[in-house]
C-alpha cells in the first residue's frame, strides 16, 4: 500500500468509521455505495485532499464514482498531483 | 398501454369520499394503515403479487409478496407486543433502506403504536434530541448503527428495547434483542389494533427556525390521502414498477414509499445504495421501473453525469416520472424530456401536509419550473405577507397557504402546540414557502419564508447547526444560514467568530465540519465556513441570520434600522 493510499485510508478510518462501528475499510470497501459517505460528506473529503496534497480537484472529477474506494480516491490524488507538476 | 388520464377523468375521480369507498372505509369504523397495506390486499386476492423487490450495494436481491410482507409484519407485531410495547408509545425505525424497515413500519402500526422513523445517517446529537423529545419506548436498529445508540442510552430513561434487526445475541449487551423478521418463528394471524382515524400513526421530526426539530404527528386516517394521491398524481397502475428513490427515514419515504404504492397493491422496488449513475440506469432498466419518483437533487446529479450514460441503457420502460423536495428547476423537465422522453413532473408538499398538495397532473399541460395547481381537493393560496388576505394579483409573490382538513394534515408537532398554533392565520395553514400564481392558476416557488436551510430537499434548521457549532472549542459565535447550491438548491453555510487564542485555519474549518457531519448529519455539514469578527445583530444582540442569507443570495439587505452598528 502506498503512502497515499495509506492516509486516505487512515482519514476514512478516522473519520467516517466512528468507535464501536466494526466495518473494516480496504482499499476497495465502497464507499459512496455502501452509504458510509455521501455526496455532502465528499465536501470536507475533499477539503482534507485538496489540504493535505495542494491540490485542486474540480467539481467535475469529484464524482460519486471517483471517491467510492480508498482505491479510486488515491487514484484522483495521483492524477491531479501529475496535472500540478505539469502546470509548474 | 393506456393513455395518460385527461385531466377531467382525474378531477371526478377525486374526492376524500372516492378514497374511503375504494378502501372500504366507513367514517366510524377502525382504520389500520399497517392492516389496510397487507392483508387487505391479499384479501383483494393480491396475497401472491410482488410488493417488494430489494437489493443493496452488493448485488445481495431479496422479493416478498404481499402475503410475505403480511406475515412478516404480523411476525413483528408479535415481537413486539410481547415486548410490552402498548398502543400510543413511539416505536423508532433507524434502520438503512432494508426490508425490515419497510415491513417494520407495518408491524409497528399494527400494534396499535406509532411508527417514529429516522434517518440512518443521523449522528448522536440528532437522534438524542429526537427520542428525548419523543419519549420513545423501542428503536429497530443494525449492527452497524448500533455504536450511536449506545453513546446516548444512559439519557434516554424511556428506552427499554433496543432491538437489532441483523445481530445475535451474543454480539449484544444489556437491553439489546436481537430479531431476525426472516428466521423468526412466522406469525399467520395477527389482529392488527383497532385503530380509529384520528389514532396517531406516524411521527416525523421536521426542522424549523427556532429551536430544536417538531415532531409532525400524523394520524391513520392519512392513508385516504396518499392512497389517492399516489394512485392519480403518480399516476399507479396495477401493473407497474414503482421506484421512490425516497430513504423512508423522510416523509416521502413513508407516505410514497410504503403508504402510497402499498395500499394501492403495487410492486415497488428498492435499491439500498448510495447514488450512482450507471447502477441507477441499470436498476431501472433491470427490473422495468414504469414510475419512478424522484428528487431535483438526484435529478442535476444525473444531468451532471451526461446524457451519454442514459443511452446505454434500455430505459423504454419508464411512463411516468415525478419529483419532490425542492423546485423542479426548468433545465431538469427540458432534459428529462430529452433524454427519458418525457418530463418530470414536479409535486409540492411537505411533512405537515402528510400527502402532495399543488403538482404537475399526468396529462396536465406543464410549465417548467411551476410546481402545477393545487390537488382537487386542496384548496390552496398566495397570501399577502401582512395581512394574511389572498392576493388578487397574477404574479405576486406571497405565503404558500391552505385551507385546512385534508386527510393527512398533521394534528400537531409533539409536545409543542404553540409551535402548530403559530402555522395558522386567518384561517389558513402557513406552509413557510413564498411563491406566486400566474394567470393560469399554476404556482410558481420563490423560497423560504424562513431562515430554514433546504438542502437538496431535507430541511435543516439553524439552530440545531448552531448548538451543535457552539460545543467546537473555538467557536465563540455562529450563524447557520442558506448558499445557492447547483446541485442541492441551498447548502449550509456557516458564520463564525473564535475565542481568544484560536486563529483561522484550514485545519480548523475541516475539524468543524467534520464535528457537525458526525453529530448531526452529512447534510447539516456546513459546506462552507467563513471566519468573521462580528456577526451582525439587533440592538438586543439576537444575531440577524436574514442579513447573511441575503448577502449569500445577492438579495437586498431590506430594513437594517434594528441592527446595531459594530
Amino acid at each position: 500500500m502506498d503512502e497515499i493510499t495509506k492516509a486516505v485510508r487512515g482519514y476514512i478510518i478516522r473519520e467516517y468509521v466512528q468507535e464501536g462501528d466494526e466495518r473494516e475499510i480496504t482499499e476497495t470497501t465502497p464507499l459512496i455505495s455502501s452509504g458510509l459517505v455521501d455526496s455532502f460528506s465528499m465536501v470536507s473529503l475533499l477539503r482534507f485532499l485538496e489540504k493535505k496534497y495542494a491540490i485542486h480537484i474540480p467539481d467535475s472529477a469529484a464524482t460519486p464514482e471517483a471517491f467510492d474506494s480508498v482505491e479510486r480516491i488515491a487514484a484522483l490524488v495521483r492524477r491531479f498531483q501529475r496535472a500540478e507538476v505539469g502546470s509548474l | 398501454m393506456r393513455a395518460p388520464p385527461s385531466c377531467e377523468e382525474v378531477s371526478s375521480n377525486l374526492s376524500w369520499d372516492v378514497a374511503q369507498q375504494e378502501l372500504g372505509y366507513r367514517p366510524g369504523d377502525p382504520i389500520n394503515i399497517g392492516w389496510m397495506c397487507s392483508d387487505r390486499i391479499c384479501q383483494l386476492g393480491l396475497a401472491n403479487k410482488l410488493a417488494l423487490l430489494w437489493e443493496d450495494y452488493q448485488g445481495t436481491k431479496k422479493q416478498f409478496t404481499y402475503d410475505n410482507v403480511r406475515i412478516f409484519s404480523n411476525t413483528f407485531a408479535e415481537f413486539l407486543t410481547d415486548l410490552g410495547i402498548q398502543p400510543g408509545e413511539r416505536v423508532c425505525l433507524f434502520l438503512d433502506r432494508v426490508p425490515e424497515l419497510y415491513i417494520g413500519f407495518l408491524g409497528i402500526l399494527k400494534t396499535g403504536a406509532v411508527a417514529q422513523p429516522l434517518f440512518s445517517a443521523f449522528g448522536d446529537e440528532s437522534l438524542l434530541v429526537r427520542l428525548a423529545d419523543a419519549g420513545t419506548c423501542a428503536i429497530l436498529t443494525q449492527k452497524k448503527h448500533l455504536y450511536k445508540i449506545r453513546k446516548i442510552r444512559n439519557a434516554l430513561p424511556n428506552l427499554r428495547h433496543v432491538i437489532v434487526v441483523d445481530a445475535d445475541s451474543a454480539s449484544l449487551q444489556e437491553h439489546e434483542t436481537p430479531f431476525a423478521m426472516e428466521r423468526a418463528p412466522q406469525v399467520e394471524h395477527f389482529p392488527a389494533y383497532p385503530t380509529m382515524a384520528e389514532s396517531p400513526s406516524v411521527l416525523h421530526y421536521t426542522s424549523g427556525t427556532t429551536g430544536q426539530p417538531k415532531g409532525a404527528q400524523h394520524v391513520h386516517y392519512s392513508i385516504i390521502a396518499q392512497y389517492l394521491t399516489a394512485k392519480w398524481v403518480l399516476d399507479l397502475r396495477p401493473d407497474d414498477i414503482y421506484w421512490c428513490n425516497a430513504d423512508p427515514g423522510w416523509v416521502t419515504g413513508t407516505s410514497y414509499g410504503i403508504i402510497g404504492p402499498w395500499s394501492n397493491g403495487i410492486t415497488q422496488v428498492v435499491l439500498d445504495s448510495g447514488f450512482n449513475a450507471e447502477k441507477w440506469y441499470e436498476f431501472i432498466e433491470q427490473y422495468g421501473v414504469t414510475v419512478w419518483y424522484s428528487a431535483p437533487t438526484a435529478i442535476r446529479l444525473l444531468m451532471k453525469e451526461g446524457s451519454e450514460v442514459v443511452r446505454k441503457h434500455d430505459l423504454s420502460s419508464l411512463r411516468h416520472l415525478a419529483s419532490v423536495g425542492e423546485p423542479l428547476n426548468p433545465e431538469a423537465v427540458l432534459w428529462s424530456q430529452e433524454v427519458f422522453g418525457r418530463p418530470f413532473h414536479d409535486t409540492f408538499w411537505q411533512t405537515e401536509t402528510g400527502c402532495i398538495v399543488i403538482t404537475n397532473l399526468p396529462g396536465m399541460p406543464i410549465k417548467p419550473g411551476s410546481m402545477g395547481k393545487p390537488f382537487p381537493g386542496i384548496t390552496a393560496s398566495v397570501l399577502d405577507p401582512k395581512t394574511y388576505e389572498p392576493g388578487n394579483r397574477a404574479g405576486a409573490s406571497g405565503l404558500i397557504a391552505l385551507r385546512p382538513g385534508w386527510p393527512s394534515q398533521i394534528r400537531g408537532y409533539w409536545n409543542n402546540p404553540k409551535g402548530f398554533e403559530a402555522k395558522f392565520r386567518n384561517g389558513w395553514y402557513l406552509c413557510g414557502d413564498r411563491a406566486s400564481i400566474d394567470r393560469d392558476g399554476y404556482f410558481w416557488f420563490m423560497g423560504r419564508d424562513d431562515d430554514v436551510i433546504n438542502t437538496g430537499g431535507h430541511l435543516v434548521g439553524p439552530f440545531e447547526v448552531e448548538s451543535a457549532l457552539l460545543e467546537c472549542p473555538a467557536v465563540a459565535e455562529s450563524a447557520a444560514v442558506a448558499k445557492p447550491d447547483p446541485v442541492n438548491m441551498e447548502v449550509v453555510k456557516a458564520f463564525v467568530t473564535l475565542k481568544r487564542g484560536f486563529q483561522p485555519s484550514d485545519d480548523l474549518e475541516l475539524d468543524i465540519m467534520n464535528h457537525i457531519r458526525k453529530r448531526l448529519s452529512p447534510l447539516a455539514m456546513p459546506q462552507e465556513i467563513e471566519f468573521v469578527n462580528s456577526l451582525p445583530k439587533t440592538r438586543s444582540g439576537k444575531i440577524v441570520r436574514r442579513i447573511l442569507r441575503c448577502k449569500e443570495f445577492n438579495e437586498p439587505l431590506g430594513d437594517l434600522s434594528t441592527i446595531m452598528e459594530d
